[in-house]
């Protein structure tokens, strides 16, 4: 194994780590013996195999590949650092990971009821889906809204539809899990408002805010304003949720987004990571101590279609977050620096076409998540490369997180790979591609100032372009796109029409009637003036959100100051 | 030498979803086309503005919100008011069979949905551009 091998993500020298390799007389008779003859008469199916992000696989691994590995500080003990073999000493024969079904269409009525079914079916937890005017900080009757109300997600403009959103759901009981960026700290705000109505207590209650604009900048692009003045209402929630909910995540550092974008698997962990060590840097910048706001970082990785290389992912990840906590920001608290992470099926490994076959491409997904250790999961629907999904296609969905559970017997041990010659060998090899990425974005001077010289975005979009190219060629297949075609009935799918606009504008209209206007006009002043000072934001939200002010009006509070960002699209 | 195929590939609505866009843009440049991209968060004014004043043979729209229904026809009302009517508009993303006709009948040429191969879009921007 040589490192010149792992700093090329992108153009691969396979032979490097064979010249390495000091193989056992026993295996060197082996090639001899068997192997020569058998290639001689039956050659391989491919000359080179790789995994879906075109790194080389070996024939075959053995003692060879792990000369110098220890297992006691490379796999070490599970519970215990580096975590290689995952966060809790029984792992998921103590708790099953929380399944958690990320959903939202339509108006918070419609979600209610889909959040309220999903809970009936066995689901342990929620995740929220806001639409694209929500995500952007538009109310639903924007101008640019037309179009996008309740299509991708729930619509959500103020606190009066956050409360029906979660009608008859006992946030003191419920985790909830809140997919919202640029605006993150608003619904975080509606949020923490409606707990409060229902008299749940702040320091009990429990969740995930995605809360990550790094990947929005690198990948997802549901940005509003520029990095400074976003990091800054980042690092205020960290300050206000350390203070007030400390068992609330108040990020969720994805690599999720970066993934579906087209990256690798290292460039997912290392862009994510680095990520977040940004934060914590930002953090510690703000003088906050690193384990009083640390423990409540959490992560979310994508569970893409190549078994070991995801399950490698998540072991190196734990491996790196230990490191760089302890080594890079002298943690001391297990809570900081052993990653705890939610994973969810790759959106863009579904297919349009034969949609039935997504079923088992999510499952798949899933295993390999499980295999790896998470903490939670979602995992997602059939029909998802045509609509949001219908009813019928969630459950499925979550049916194949409680077969996983409860059938397979895939949960009854602690880190079933763990010592797998092959599955150390990718996590030891994940791990060092991840570190010449970290230190590449270093001595860049921090994720920001890649963000801004479109580092990671380049990367990116080159890895996508390659994969298309491999498709196009067919030196990769996708069963049912560019192998094995036939012809479908199309599928019975879930339809949002623009009655759900149409209903969200007479709310709002009813709701600007009835509020105080001028209680809302002096909350978001206070709010506006603010923002140009250094306090910290949270309590002028929260305050501004109490008085029904819309997510519009605080997101353009915000606007006047902050301004807004435009990327330089590099194609 | 023939004049290059000019190329708008635009992304409107809210959406940051670009890989498809940008993997388009560059396969159709690859192809020896002149291709033109709009960037994020396009209104259907400012494509039929950029598609103008560019003097785009195409126009590619990237939409994987739901919000083609949308989008579409408006664009489709502003290009034919501005006199482009012999522009091909095709779309990509993720689009619901059963709303392909009412596209079409709008007057998108061709919609490419997920798992569509490079090669196939090529061959029908060819195919459309020399049979104008």
């Amino acid at each position: 194994m040589s490192d010149s091998r792992q700093s090329k993500t992108q153009t691969i020298a396979p032979a490097d780590s064979a010249a390495l390799r000091k193989p056992s007389e026993r295996e060197l008779a082996w090639e001899k013996n068997t192997l020569q003859p058998t290639l001689q008469k039956n050659p391989e199916r491919q000359a080179e195999f790789t995994t879906i992000s075109g790194y080389p696989i070996r024939r075959l691994y053995t003692p060879a590949d792990l000369a110098g590995w220890d297992p006691d500080t490379d796999l070490g003990q599970p519970g215990e650092p580096p975590y290689t073999r995952g966060i809790h000493a029984t792992m998921h024969r103590g708790r099953l990971w929380t399944m958690r079904q990320f959903a939202g269409f339509g108006t918070a009525e419609d979600t209610n009821q889909r959040f309220r079914y999903l809970l009936a079916q066995g689901q342990s937890g929620l995740s929220t889906a806001f639409d694209l005017p929500t995500l952007m900080g538009y109310d639903s009757d924007h101008p640019l809204s037309e179009g996008e109300v309740g299509k991708c997600g729930v619509a959500i403009s103020s606190l009066a539809d956050m409360e029906v959103l979660f009608d008859q759901i006992p946030l003191a009981d419920v985790t909830t899990s809140m997919t919202i960026n640029s605006p993150a700290a608003v619904i975080w705000a509606m949020y923490l408002a409606v707990a409060e109505k229902q008299e749940a207590d702040w320091k009990k209650i429990s969740g995930t805010l995605q809360n990550d604009i790094l990947k929005e900048y690198i990948a997802q692009k549901e940005y509003i304003y520029p990095p400074e003045p976003s990091m800054r209402l980042v690092i205020d929630t960290f300050e206000f949720g350390a203070k007030n909910t400390p068992k609330f995540n108040t990020i969720s550092i994805s690599g999720y987004h970066i993934r579906e974008a087209g990256s690798t698997a290292i460039q997912e962990l290392a862009f994510t990571l680095r990520d977040g060590m940004e934060y914590v840097e930002w953090g510690l910048r703000r003088g906050l101590e690193i384990d009083e706001f640390a423990p409540q970082l959490s992560f979310f990785f994508n569970a893409h279609s190549d078994f070991f290389e995801e399950i490698a992912k998540y072991r190196a990840a734990r491996r790196i977050w230990h490191k760089a906590m302890t080594e890079r920001y002298g943690s001391k608290s297990a809570r900081s620096y052993a990653l705890r992470f939610h994973a969810q099926t790759a959106g863009c490994s579904l297919t349009a076409q034969q949609p039935y076959n997504n079923v088992v491409r999510t499952a798949l997904q899933a295993l390999a998540a499980v295999l790896g250790g998470t903490q939670s999961l979602h995992t997602n629907s059939l029909d998802e490369a045509w609509a949001l999904p219908t009813e019928f296609a969630a459950t499925i969905a979550l049916r194949t997180q409680q077969i996983i559970a409860h059938e397979t017997g895939v949960p009854n041990t602690v880190d079933p790979l763990g010592g797998s010659y092959f599955v150390e060998t990718l996590t030891n090899e994940v791990e060092r591609g991840a570190w010449d990425y970290i230190r590449k974005i270093d001595a860049l001077g921090g994720m920001v100032a890649a963000i801004e010289r479109g580092f990671p975005q380049r990367e990116i979009a080159e890895a996508s372009y390659r994969y298309q190219r491999e498709l196009d060629n067919k030196e990769k297949l996708m069963v049912g796109v560019n192998a094995f075609v036939s012809e479908e009935k199309p599928l019975e799918i879930l339809q949002i029409d623009e009655t759900v606009a149409h209903r969200q504008a007479a709310r709002l209209k009813k709701l600007r009637a009835e509020r105080s206007g001028d209680e809302v006009a002096r909350r978001l002043s206070a709010l506006r003036n603010a923002t140009k000072g250094k306090d910290n934001l949270m309590p002028f939200i929260y305050d501004a959100v109490k008085a029904y002010a819309t997510l519009g009006e605080i997101c353009d509070a915000m606007r006047d100051t902050f301004g807004t960002y435009e990327e330089v699209a590099i194609t | 030498m023939t004049k290059k195929i000019r190329v708008l590939i635009a992304k409107p609505g809210l959406d940051g979803h670009d890989r498809g866009a940008k993997v388009i843009a560059r396969a159709l440049r690859d192809a020896g086309m002149e291709v033109i991209y709009t960037g994020l968060r396009q209104t259907p004014e400012m494509i039929a503005s950029a598609a103008v004043q560019e003097d785009v043979d195409v126009i590619g729209l990237s939409i994987l919100s739901g919000a083609h229904n949308t989008i579409c026809p408006q664009l489709m009302k502003l290009l034919h008011d501005k006199g482009m009517n012999d522009v091909t508009v095709l779309v990509g993303g993720i689009i619901p069979e059963a709303d392909i006709p009412a596209l079409k009948q709008a007057g998108i040429a061709q919609i490419f949905l997920p798992g569509t191969s490079t090669q196939d879009i090529v061959d029908f921007i060819h195919r459309r551009t020399t049979a104008a």
